[in-house]
C-alpha cells in the first residue's frame, strides 16, 4: 500500500441528499465504512452505481455501510451540484448515503484522485483496502471483485489479500 | 494497428490506418480516398487508449483506410473553440460519431456514450463506429 494513503477515517460533517449533516461519529456503530470518491456526471461512476448499489444491499445486514462523497467543483461541473446530487440519487434509487463535500476537505483528507474510488475501513476505523470497485468498468468483464473481498475480509476479521489497487475513472474536479 | 498506451497520445500524432492485407482485399489506387478521423481527448480522462483501440479495430475488421490525428485538449478555452463536449471524442471527415452527444456543452470531463443496451459508458459502442463509417 502506498505510504500517501492515509490510515484512518478522517472526519467529517458533510450534507447529504437526505437534507441531513452526516459525520463519521454518525457511523460509529457500522463494522466496515465504504467512503466512495464519486460524482453525478463521470461516466466510470454512471457504470459502477448499479454495482454500488448491489453491494450496499448484499452487505447491509452485516453492519456494511457505504457512503458516496461527491467533492467536485460545481462552478466548472454544474451537474455534480447538489441539487443534480439529489435528483441522481432520487433518480437511481441510491440505497446509500451520498454527501456533498462542497469545501472538498474530505477529497484532500483522503488525497482522492479519482471517481470512483474506494476507501474501506474496519470497526476501528483502519483503512483496510483502498482503490477501485472491481476490476472492470464493463459489469459483464469484471473478474475480480476488490470490494466485496475485502469486505468478507474485514468481516471475518482478517486482512484483504489485496490491500491496493488503482482506481479507474474520471479525475477529481479541484477547484482552480 | 494494436492497442496503445496514453504515453502514445500526443496532440497532432497522425496515424495512417490501413487495413491488414491478412485481414481484406487489397487496396487499390483507384478506391476512394482514405477517411480523415479526428480523436480529440483531455488527459483528466483515461479512456481514450481504450477508444483508439476499438476504432483502430474497427477499421481493420472493416477494411476501412483511414488517417487518424490525435489533438489533446488542454483547457476550457480550447474545449469551447473545439466544441468539445469531453474525451474522448470522434469525428470522421468532420462528422461526430455522436451527434447527439455533440451537442453537449463543451468541458473537460469524460464523455458519456450509450451502449445499444442502454449502459452508460466511457467509450462509443463498436456498433456506433461501424454505423458512423458508413
Amino acid at each position: 500500500m502506498s505510504t500517501t494513503l492515509i490510515e484512518r477515517a478522517p472526519t467529517f460533517r458533510l450534507r447529504g441528499v437526505d437534507g441531513a449533516d452526516h459525520s463519521l461519529e454518525d457511523y460509529a456503530d457500522v463494522e466496515a465504512l465504504v467512503l466512495i470518491q464519486s460524482c453525478n456526471h463521470c461516466p466510470y461512476v454512471q457504470g459502477w452505481e448499479s454495482r454500488m448499489k448491489a453491494i450496499q444491499a448484499d452487505y447491509a445486514d452485516r453492519g456494511v455501510k457505504l457512503v458516496a462523497i461527491n467533492s467536485n467543483d460545481v462552478d466548472r461541473y454544474p451537474q455534480d451540484s447538489f441539487a443534480e446530487m439529489v435528483r441522481r440519487a432520487e433518480k437511481e434509487q441510491f440505497n446509500f448515503d451520498y454527501l456533498w463535500d462542497e469545501e472538498q476537505a474530505l477529497a484532500r483528507e483522503l488525497r482522492s484522485e479519482r471517481t470512483p474510488e474506494v476507501f474501506v475501513f474496519d470497526r476501528d476505523r483502519k483503512l483496510i483496502y483502498h482503490g477501485a470497485i472491481d476490476d472492470h468498468r464493463d459489469e459483464h468483464a469484471v473478474e475480480q471483485h476488490y470490494l466485496r473481498e475485502a469486505l468478507d475480509a474485514v468481516l471475518a476479521g482478517r486482512d484483504p489479500a489485496v490491500a491496493h489497487t488503482s482506481p479507474v475513472g474520471c479525475s477529481v474536479k479541484w477547484r482552480q | 494497428m494494436l492497442p496503445t498506451s496514453p504515453g502514445d497520445l500526443d496532440a497532432g500524432d497522425t496515424r495512417e490506418q490501413s487495413p491488414d492485407s491478412s485481414a481484406g482485399a487489397p487496396v487499390h489506387s483507384n478506391e476512394p480516398t482514405a477517411v480523415k478521423i479526428d480523436l480529440y481527448w483531455w488527459e483528466g480522462c483515461p479512456s481514450h487508449p481504450e477508444a483508439l483501440a476499438l476504432l483502430e479495430d474497427v477499421l481493420v475488421a472493416n477494411g476501412v483506410e483511414a488517417e487518424i490525428e490525435l489533438h489533446e485538449v488542454t483547457t476550457d478555452e480550447e474545449a469551447t473553440r473545439l466544441r468539445f463536449p469531453g474525451s474522448p471524442t470522434i469525428r470522421i471527415d468532420g462528422r461526430d460519431i455522436d451527434p447527439a452527444g455533440a451537442e453537449s456543452p463543451p468541458a473537460l470531463n469524460c464523455r458519456i456514450y450509450r451502449l445499444p443496451d442502454g449502459r452508460v459508458s466511457p467509450i462509443p459502442s463498436r456498433e456506433q463506429l461501424e454505423e458512423a463509417l458508413r
